[in-house]
């Protein structure tokens, strides 16, 4: 038995300020996620994250930009693809270069949707309607749209149009702050 | 007890019990008791903690045969 020296002990009021402690609420109050990538891989994360924290009670905002956009463009947010070139982790593991062969983004593509389906997993036009009925803020980079000539006629319902300092401000003040 | 609302979230992954109980919450007063039936494991971390984040109780967990039961009684 390990013997514990009388000079190694904390003295009984730090001890019970750190035993409350490991009691108290850390609550987080709000989550700010940039959603900058626009592959069917890297949509997910940032609407798994901004769902639950809103399901948990959290105020929760994504801001969409450069090609993250396109998981809010109405015309492309159904077809986001898995690019297979330079990813190691793909489901079945393929040479490189086999993934610069015609058709091997659409069959990581359709590999991936049917992981997801398989285990009942949202699609991302799901996810999104999930996401605004927990009244997650749906931001678009007002500098993206302009560089890629989008209108807010070409992005789902609900979307909010903001510009990086707005939305740094409202990340100043959030606990979570995490880059997609 | 009587539960008011079931919600059957089997075969589904983080996040989808805690999002579809918060959906199925939304929709209750406070005290009435929410029933959660899950097969995800990580809903044993996730309900306690999604229920001290919304202050509800959690009256009861249960786990039989790979199905976790979760009676939760809506806080406020």
């Amino acid at each position: 038995m390990v013997q514990v020296k009388d000079s190694q002990l904390l003295d009984a009021e730090t001890f019970a300020r750190l035993h409350a402690q490991a009691h108290q609420e850390t609550e987080v109050k709000r989550i700010a996620l940039v959603a900058s990538k626009g592959t069917l891989d890297m949509a997910y994360p940032p609407l798994i994250l901004a769902t639950t924290a809103a399901a948990m009670g959290q105020e929760a905002a994504i801001f969409f930009t450069f090609y993250g956009l396109d998981i809010l463009n109405k015309k492309r947010l159904a077809r986001l693809k898995v690019p297979p070139l330079a990813n190691p982790a793909m489901p079945v593991p393929v040479p490189n270069i086999v993934g610069a062969i015609p058709g091997m983004t659409a069959m990581a593509t359709w590999m991936m949707g049917r992981m997801m389906r398989k285990q009942k997993m949202p699609t991302v036009p799901q996810f999104l309607d999930l996401a605004k009925q927990l009244r997650v803020r749906l931001i678009a980079c007002t500098t993206t749209m302009g560089i890629m000539g989008i209108s807010k006629e070409d992005l789902v319902d609900g979307v909010e149009l903001q510009g990086a300092a707005a939305f740094l401000e409202y990340a100043s003040q959030a606990q979570v702050t995490l880059f997609v | 007890m009587s539960i008011d609302q079931v919600v059957d979230t089997k075969g589904e992954l983080c996040p989808m019990p805690v999002v579809r109980a918060r959906l199925a919450m939304d929709k209750l007063r406070p005290g009435q008791v929410l029933q959660v039936v899950a097969t995800d494991p990580a809903s044993c971390d996730d309900f306690p903690a999604w229920c001290r984040a919304q202050k509800h109780t959690l009256v009861e967990s249960r786990q039989a045969q790979g199905v976790y039961t979760y009676l939760i009684r809506k806080g406020g």
